[in-house]
This record gives structure tokens, C-alpha cells and sequence, in this order.
């Protein structure tokens, strides 16, 4: 057997010691490090908006009164460093960054990182449940639908999916609010709580997780009951989008031999499903879940305001129907950096699951 | 010789199966296609049937026809004979059970047909467990026994691999230890060398020779190599365009053809003269 | 020329795609907002500017679509909110699809230098959800139609860049486009005749679904107020009025229901064509599907 002598186990685990890394590590700092880069992006994209772009970044700061004054407008050019050359600003703006100043909003006067991280929880637990429930129903109909390729199951499925994928987000939460609390009264209304109950304890700011760990359950059932509808206003989208995905990747594993070579073998059809076309299809369904994270983050300024959620996206609608710029630019430089550190995970979770990635 | 279990495939029980008149056609809307049209092939146990034709000729279809898994839209009639039993007739729950167990195949592609993201020790286990109803102790030993009796080095660490840490034809040893776990009584090998390099070939059909003897397999060996069929099937059948042109053992067929196309097969080849393996290897 | 001809085998097949139902319903509600952008001003008899003293009127004989909260007739600002969305979506598509489609094919006919700054940059762009991208943007710019849409080009012409490169690397190693280098070609007219008409179909099924994107964006913007400025009729800013009456439900629906009809159209418009282009999804798969 010429094959069975050189190509066994002992040449290349001693490749993978002789570089001195675990490829799951070096797999990993890479990601990290082209994560680190996009950060640094994103802060250069939101530098050049703040300082470069309006057309007088002065009066966006100061406002039309102010800016009229020569002197306060002197004053405010040399408080904020826009008298110096622009590499220079760029390197005080990351360090203003480093330390946590985002500016100062222009319609509270409070600081942008504050307001942000007091709204940043309501966002999270938001994002979240949505992200949970479109996985969830994303995926089981996509993979309904390709495990009934061309029949009526399939049309329905791609029908349904394309309308969540055209209807508008903002809309559609007017839509539910209006016949879910408005008319029916099924939901309780805006808000993440009813006014008359109190927040549990601030432990991780996610009220549902919050108010088990303290086991209040009324306060935990009065937190679902005002999550579930906004939640799910702000997963149709993704579900469309998981549905077509998670579609074509299963038909993709579907055509593949090994899932012929697993019915071949007389395994039970739940088993070949799930053993093995599900497992070849979570690599492109994971990429897509990372990039939904973006819809749905995006939905949420077009959401939050409808339902009175005092999350991030409420902030961002409020801070742009104002003109608020520093408010916008926090925003976005938030959003942003939180996206980039979610397709990172995504990058991590592929390294766990694809062997072909961990071992070498 | 190494590694078989000497209870594990009484010669004398395996019956092999017989290929009686089978037709085949495929139905997509308006269209009927018909791929076979009254196939006859014997696969008697202990003996290598080779069927041979060139693509499109339907000889990987006959074999997709014996173990229930065609393409959507498709009819079949005739007989496949198993076990005193018409494949064909049985209810997709019988053939499903058969499968892997009695009836197993290997694939062309080592590399396409295990799952790339299952250890081989979980590809090598999970239909044993289903089928035979082993324990993990049992099967994780028989799945040993397996990688040992197809040669594959330091079975305990491969069985803890995935399939990316191996080479083609050591993949393909994998994949025949998979088929032959259960026990079957007959084996379906499509191209089971055509994606492998040359050189690893040779090793591969001798490991095949040797299991059907041994074990006492009823193999049908699908490749449209006549190369690889003059060195291993003991009969050869020819077909092309859905039927069966010419049968004999392999002596005839190669040295003496009937058929003109038999003849213009063979004339293909690079040397008339293939790489013939011995019967009695080791 | 004729030799080229015969090896440059375009790919266009629009009229199969239109056997499709779908396509069908989709082709028939776009042509029919087409239609009403293009004559609504002319023959329609209510302002969609003029404000009367029936305020928040609901639904009825005189006001189809009722009033809004400055007494507008909603029937005609949503068909009039038609000549805002429409044109500017598609002219928004066409410049993203011109623009990003020329740099992707920068980047993947030569490569190297090029290639990697072309495509770093598309990559910042893919690093931001893309509404968020879009608002910090029009805030920059300030509120107005043109900004928002120049926002919206900022952010969407790196899908077509990274499509158009693919493809362009993919055709560049083929025959034909070997053959005409060989033929004397010039890197432009490679990349004109012998590539483009190969990859244009599928660059295309990506503009039409992406209409409807444009006009769920362009909305949104216009709902957050870096859209269209009041009282242009438009849909987002309609909705958005809405928001502040949402009593009034029909302040909001209508104009949301064109939004719906719009986007949901040219979504089924560009799902059949790329169906028909696309083998993976087409019969020719084998196979019981378990």
C-alpha cells in the first residue's frame, strides 16, 4: 500500500508544531486583527462626517446664534482643535474616542456615551429576541421549503418570505400597534414595562433577564408581553432573509454526495436532516445570521420610536429627526463598532464548528 | 487477513442478487424519459459483476434503481431480486432498513461522499448504531476492527479525525470500512477508483478482491474503466444506451468481444493489456 | 467580427422569465405605478399640496383615502408620493449599478493594487448596518431629497462592485475573453465587448431586486426626516406623519401599502428572473429531496 506508509497522521500535526500556532488561533488573530482594522475604519468614517463634511461644522456644533458670533466661534475652533492640521485632529478624535467622549448631544446637552450606554440594554434585549426568533422560524422554513423543492409548500414559503422582505419595517410597526393594543388590546402598549411596575434590579439592564434573576415573574411576564410585538415587527425582515438563505444553502448540501452516501447508509430520514444536511448548511446560514444583525439593527431606528422602546434606536430616530449630529455620529460609531464585533463572533463560531478551519 | 471476524459473513448465507427485465423511466411534467429498458445482470455472492458503458449508458442509474434512491419523477418495473424479495416492490421504510445494512454502496468521490465536518469515528458509528442497535463501547470497537481489516493506519487516532486529514485513497478505504459495517451481503461500487490518483488505484481494488472473498460479498462494480474491470469483475456486462449489450467473464469479454461496441470500448483503451490483479493476492 | 460573435454567448432571457406568474404580477403593478407617476399631475384634479379645513377626515365619499392632520387629500399624496419614490429609486439603482459594476470591474480585471483598494473600501462600507451608513451620512449632508439619495449611492454601490468583480474574475480566465486579448483586444474593449454582455444578466436581476431596496431605504430615510422635505408629497414622510396621529390609521396605511406594493412587485420581478438565470434552483437538479 504506497498510500497507507506517507499519508497518515504524523506529517502534519508536526507541520502544525514546527510553526509554533494552533491553527484555530491563528485563524482567530487574524479575523481579530481585520476586525481591529474595520474599528479603526469606522472612526475615520465618522471623523470625516463630523468634521469634514457639513458644510459648517461649526454651526452644526454651536448652532446658527452662536455661530454667528466671530469671537465664540474663535473660541469654540481652538476649544475643539479644529485650528490644527487634520492627521492631528483624526489622532485627539480616536483618543477622545479611547476614553469613552463621544461629544456632547446638541439638543440634551448630556453626554452622547452616556445617553447611549443608559439606552444600549433596551436595544440589546431587543435585538436579541428578534435575532432568536428569526433564527428560529427562519430556518425551520427555509429548510421546509427545500426539503419540498417546486411544490406548494415552497411556493408559499418563497411567496410569504418576499413579502417580509417588502414590507416597510417602520410601517408595519405602526400597523401592529395600531390593531394589537389600539383595537384589540391583545398587547400591552409602548414602553418595555406597564407604567405602574418597576424595574427590577439592574444587573445586566435586559428587564426579562433582570427580573428572573430576581425572581420577580410578574415583572418578567410584563416584560415579554411588552417585547414579543416589537420583536417581532422587527424580525420579519430577517426571517425573509434567513428563509431564502437558509433555503439555497440546504438545496446546496442537498445535491452534495455525502447526504446521497447518508441515505445510503439507511439512516432515518430526521437523522440524514439533521445530522447531516443541517451541519453542512450552519457555515453560509451563520454568515447570513451575521449579516441579518445588520437588518435588524438598522430596523431598530425605524421601530423603537413607533413603540416608545427608549433603546439606541430611539435615540438615533430622535437625534436625526433633530439634526443632532454628534448624536447621529455616536450612534453610528456604536452601531457600527457592535455589527463588526458580531461578524467577528460569527468568524468564531465558524472556527468551532468547521473542522476544516480548527484542525490542519 | 488481519482483523476479520470470523463470524462475520458466513459465505454459504449470502445470496446475492439477481437483475430481472429492470426498466426504468423518468417522468417530469409532460416528458418521460426512458433511461433503462430491460436491464438482466446476476450478482451472485463471493464474485465481482462488472457492469461497463460509457456516461449516459445508465449503468449508475441500474445501481440507484437496486438501492431505492432515483431521482424524483422516476418509475421502475421489473425485478431486483434480494433475499427472495423484489427490491423494487418494497415500501420505502423496508428499503430504507436494507440499506446500509444488507445493501450498502460506495461513491466515487471520497472527498464528496463523507460529510466534511463529521468525524470519521461518527460516520464510521451512527448507521452501526441504528442498524445493529450497538452501544458506543460496541461500536466504537467494531468501528477498529473495521479501519483495521481496509488498512488504514492507527485506527484509534483516525477514528477521532476529520475527513480533510486524509489522503483520497486512504478516504476511500474509509468509505468501504462505512459500506461494509453491517455486514451486507451485496455491495454497490460506483467508480469506486475514478477519483483516486493511479497510483493508490491497485491497492484499492486489491483491498476489494480480497473483501469478496473473504466475506463473500456479492459486489457490482459500476466503472466505465475497462481497464479497472478486466483487473478485478469476474463477469462483465456492457451497456449502453439502457441496455445490456454483451455478458460473459471477463476473459471473454476483453479477449474476445462480440459486440461492436464492446469492441470499440476496448479499443479505447491506452494498452490493450490492463493492470490485471491477481486472485489470489497475499 | 462575426468569429467574436459566435464566442461571446450573451445570456439575456428576460421573455422566459415573463412565462412566470409572479413576474407577471410584478411587471403589471410596476408598469402601473410607472404609469400613474407619469400622468398623475396631469390629470389628476385634487393638490396633493392644497390643505382644507376638513382635518383628519377619515375615509369617505368626498376623501377616498381620507385627510391628513393639515387636511391633505392622502389619495392623491400617496399617487403623487409615486413621482418621488419611482424616479429617484431608479435612477439611484442605475447610478450604484454604473458606478459600483465599473469599479468592481476595476478591481477584477487588474487586480493587485487596485483590486485591494477598491475592495477594503467597499468593505468599510459593508461594516455599517446599511440604514445606519445612510443616516449618518444624510445627517451630515443635511436633510434633502439629493442628499439622502447620495447617501443611499455611498452605500449601496459596493454589492454591485463585489458581484461584478466576482464575475469578472470568473470570465476573465474564460476562452472567449482569451481569445479576443489574442485577437488584439485592449483592455477596455476586453472588458466592453467580451466580458460585459456575459455577466450583464446577472448584475441586472441583482438592480431590479435592489428597486426595491432603494425605495424601503429611501423611506426610511424620508420616515426619519433626512428624506424628502415637508410637504413634498413622499411615503416614508407620510408614514412618518402618521406616527404622530397614529389614531388616524389611514394617514399611514395607504402610503404604506404603496410602499408594500411597489417593492413587493419588482421583488417578485427579480426572484423570476433570477430563477430562470440561476441552474442551482432550476429543474435540472437531481435528486429526491429525502
Amino acid at each position: 500500500m504506497p498510500e497507507s506508509s506517507n499519508s497518515g497522521g504524523q506529517a502534519r500535526p508536526a507541520k502544525a508544531t514546527a510553526r509554533g500556532h494552533h491553527p484555530l488561533a491563528r485563524y482567530l488573530a487574524t479575523r481579530l486583527g481585520l476586525s481591529v482594522l474595520l474599528v479603526f475604519g469606522v472612526t475615520l468614517v465618522t471623523f470625516v462626517l463630523t468634521n469634514l463634511v457639513p458644510a459648517d461644522p461649526v454651526q452644526a456644533a454651536l448652532g446658527e446664534q452662536a455661530a454667528a458670533d466671530p469671537q465664540i466661534v474663535a473660541q469654540f475652533r481652538k476649544q475643539a482643535g479644529l485650528d490644527q492640521p487634520l492627521p492631528v485632529q483624526y489622532v485627539n478624535y480616536l483618543g477622545r474616542l479611547l476614553t469613552g467622549n463621544l461629544g456632547t448631544s446638541n439638543q440634551t446637552r448630556l453626554p452622547v456615551s452616556q445617553e447611549i450606554a443608559k439606552a444600549f440594554p433596551a436595544t440589546a434585549e431587543l435585538a436579541l429576541v428578534a435575532i432568536l426568533i428569526s433564527i428560529v422560524i427562519g430556518v425551520a422554513l427555509g429548510l421546509w421549503a427545500a426539503l419540498r423543492r417546486r411544490r406548494a409548500a415552497d411556493h408559499v414559503i418563497r411567496a410569504v418570505s418576499l413579502v417580509g422582505l417588502s414590507i416597510p419595517t417602520f410601517w408595519l410597526a405602526l400597523l401592529m400597534y395600531y390593531i394589537f393594543f389600539f383595537k384589540l388590546r391583545i398587547f400591552p402598549g409602548s414602553g418595555r414595562l406597564s407604567p405602574t411596575a418597576i424595574a427590577p434590579p439592574h444587573v445586566t439592564g435586559l428587564y426579562t433577564v433582570d427580573s428572573l434573576l430576581a425572581g420577580q415573574l410578574d415583572n418578567f411576564a410584563d416584560a415579554l408581553s411588552h417585547l414579543i410585538l416589537p420583536a417581532l415587527v422587527l424580525a420579519l425582515y430577517t426571517v425573509g432573509l434567513l428563509t431564502r438563505f437558509s433555503r439555497s444553502s440546504v438545496l446546496d448540501v442537498l445535491n452534495q454526495d455525502f447526504v446521497k452516501a447518508a441515505k445510503a447508509k439507511g439512516l432515518p430520514a430526521r437523522v440524514v436532516v439533521t445530522r447531516y444536511v443541517l451541519r453542512g448548511a450552519l457555515v453560509p446560514i451563520i454568515t447570513i445570521v451575521g449579516l441579518a444583525f445588520g437588518s435588524l439593527l438598522s430596523g431598530t431606528v425605524l421601530v423603537e420610536k413607533v413603540f416608545a422602546w427608549h433603546g439606541i434606536g430611539e435615540y438615533a430616530f430622535t437625534a436625526a429627526t433633530k439634526l443632532d449630529l454628534p448624536a447621529v455620529m455616536g450612534v453610528g460609531l456604536v452601531v457600527g463598532i457592535v455589527y463588526i464585533g458580531i461578524n467577528f463572533l460569527v468568524d468564531v463560531l465558524y472556527g468551532v464548528i468547521d473542522p476544516r478551519v480548527r484542525i490542519q | 487477513m488481519a482483523g476479520i471476524n470470523a463470524s462475520a459473513a458466513p459465505a454459504t448465507v449470502s445470496p446475492g442478487l439477481s437483475i430481472r427485465g429492470l426498466r426504468l423511466e423518468i417522468r417530469n411534467g409532460k416528458s418521460i424519459k426512458t433511461i433503462l429498458k430491460g436491464i438482466d445482470v446476476e450478482v451472485p455472492a463471493g464474485r465481482i459483476t462488472g457492469l461497463a458503458g460509457e456516461s449516459g449508458s445508465g449503468k449508475t442509474m441500474t445501481a440507484m434503481a437496486v438501492c431505492g434512491l432515483l431521482p424524483d419523477g422516476s418509475v421502475t418495473s421489473g425485478d431486483a431480486i434480494f433475499e427472495g424479495q423484489n427490491l423494487l416492490d418494497l415500501s420505502p421504510r423496508r428499503m430504507n432498513a436494507l440499506r446500509g445494512r444488507k445493501i450498502s454502496m460506495i461513491f466515487q468521490d471520497p472527498t464528496a461522499s463523507l460529510h466534511p465536518m463529521i468525524s470519521i469515528g461518527g460516520q464510521l458509528t451512527d448507521h452501526m448504531r441504528h442498524h445493529m442497535k450497538y452501544g458506543k463501547a460496541e461500536a466504537h470497537h467494531r468501528a477498529v476492527e473495521l479501519l483495521t481489516m481496509v488498512e488504514v493506519p492507527r485506527p484509534e487516532e483516525a477514528l477521532r479525525k476529520f475527513p480533510h486529514q486524509f489522503s483520497g485513497g486512504q478516504l476511500q478505504r474509509i468509505a468501504i470500512a462505512i459500506a461494509l459495517a453491517c455486514n451486507p451481503s451485496v455491495l454497490l461500487a460506483d467508480e469506486p477508483t475514478t477519483a483516486l490518483d493511479v497510483t493508490v488505484q491497485a491497492g484499492v481494488l486489491r483491498l476489494l478482491r480480497r473483501l469478496c472473498d473473504d466475506l463473500g460479498i456479492a459486489i457490482l462494480l459500476v466503472t466505465h474503466d475497462l481497464g479497472v474491470m478486466s483487473a478485478l469483475a469476474d463477469t462483465i456486462a456492457v451497456m449502453r444506451n439502457g441496455e445490456v449489450v454483451e455478458t460473459g467473464n471477463r476473459f471473454q469479454v476483453i479477449t474476445s468481444p462480440k459486440h461492436p461496441y464492446t469492441k470499440a470500448l476496448i479499443d479505447a483503451l491506452p494498452t490493450h493489456e490492463a493492470i490485471m490483479v491477481d486472485d489470489d493476492d497475499e | 467580427m462575426s468569429l467574436e460573435q459566435g464566442l461571446t454567448r450573451p445570456r439575456f432571457r428576460l421573455p422566459a422569465t415573463l412565462r412566470n406568474p409572479m413576474a407577471v404580477v410584478g411587471a403589471s403593478i410596476i408598469l402601473l405605478w410607472i404609469l400613474v407617476a407619469a400622468v398623475i399631475s396631469h390629470i389628476w384634479p385634487v393638490d396633493p399640496l392644497a390643505q382644507n379645513f376638513d382635518r383628519l377626515l377619515p375615509p369617505g365619499a368626498a376623501h377616498w383615502f381620507g385627510t391628513d392632520q393639515l387636511g391633505r387629500d392622502v389619495l392623491s399624496r400617496t399617487l403623487a408620493g409615486s413621482q418621488t419614490s419611482l424616479p429617484l429609486s431608479l435612477l439611484l439603482v442605475v447610478c450604484a449599478m454604473i458606478l459600483g459594476g465599473s469599479l468592481g470591474a476595476i478591481a477584477g480585471y487588474f487586480g493587485k493594487a487596485i483590486d485591494e483598494t477598491i475592495m477594503r473600501i467597499a468593505d468599510l462600507v459593508f461594516a455599517f448596518p446599511t440604514i445606519i451608513l445612510a443616516m449618518v451620512i444624510a445627517a451630515a449632508l443635511g436633510p434633502s431629497l439629493t442628499n439622502a439619495v447620495i447617501a443611499m449611492l455611498i452605500v449601496s454601490w459596493p454589492s454591485y462592485a463585489r458581484v461584478m468583480r466576482s464575475l469578472v474574475i470568473g470570465a476573465r480566465g474564460s476562452e472567449y475573453v482569451i481569445a479576443g486579448r489574442l485577437m488584439g483586444s485592449g483592455a477596455f474593449t476586453s472588458l466592453w465587448r467580451d466580458i460585459l454582455p456575459n455577466v450583464l444578466a446577472p448584475l441586472l436581476v441583482l438592480a431590479t431586486l435592489d428597486v426595491g431596496t432603494a425605495i424601503l431605504l429611501l423611506s426610511g430615510l424620508s420616515f426619519l426626516g433626512l428624506g424628502a422635505v415637508p410637504p413634498t408629497p413622499d411615503w416614508g414622510a407620510m408614514v412618518s406623519d402618521g406616527v404622530q396621529q397614529f389614531s388616524s390609521w389611514w394617514i399611514a396605511v395607504f402610503p404604506g401599502l404603496a410602499i408594500l406594493s411597489v417593492v413587493l412587485a419588482f421583488n417578485f420581478l427579480g426572484d423570476a428572473w433570477r430563477d430562470s438565470l440561476d441552474p442551482r434552483t432550476a429543474d435540472a437538479v437531481q435528486g429526491r429531496a429525502i
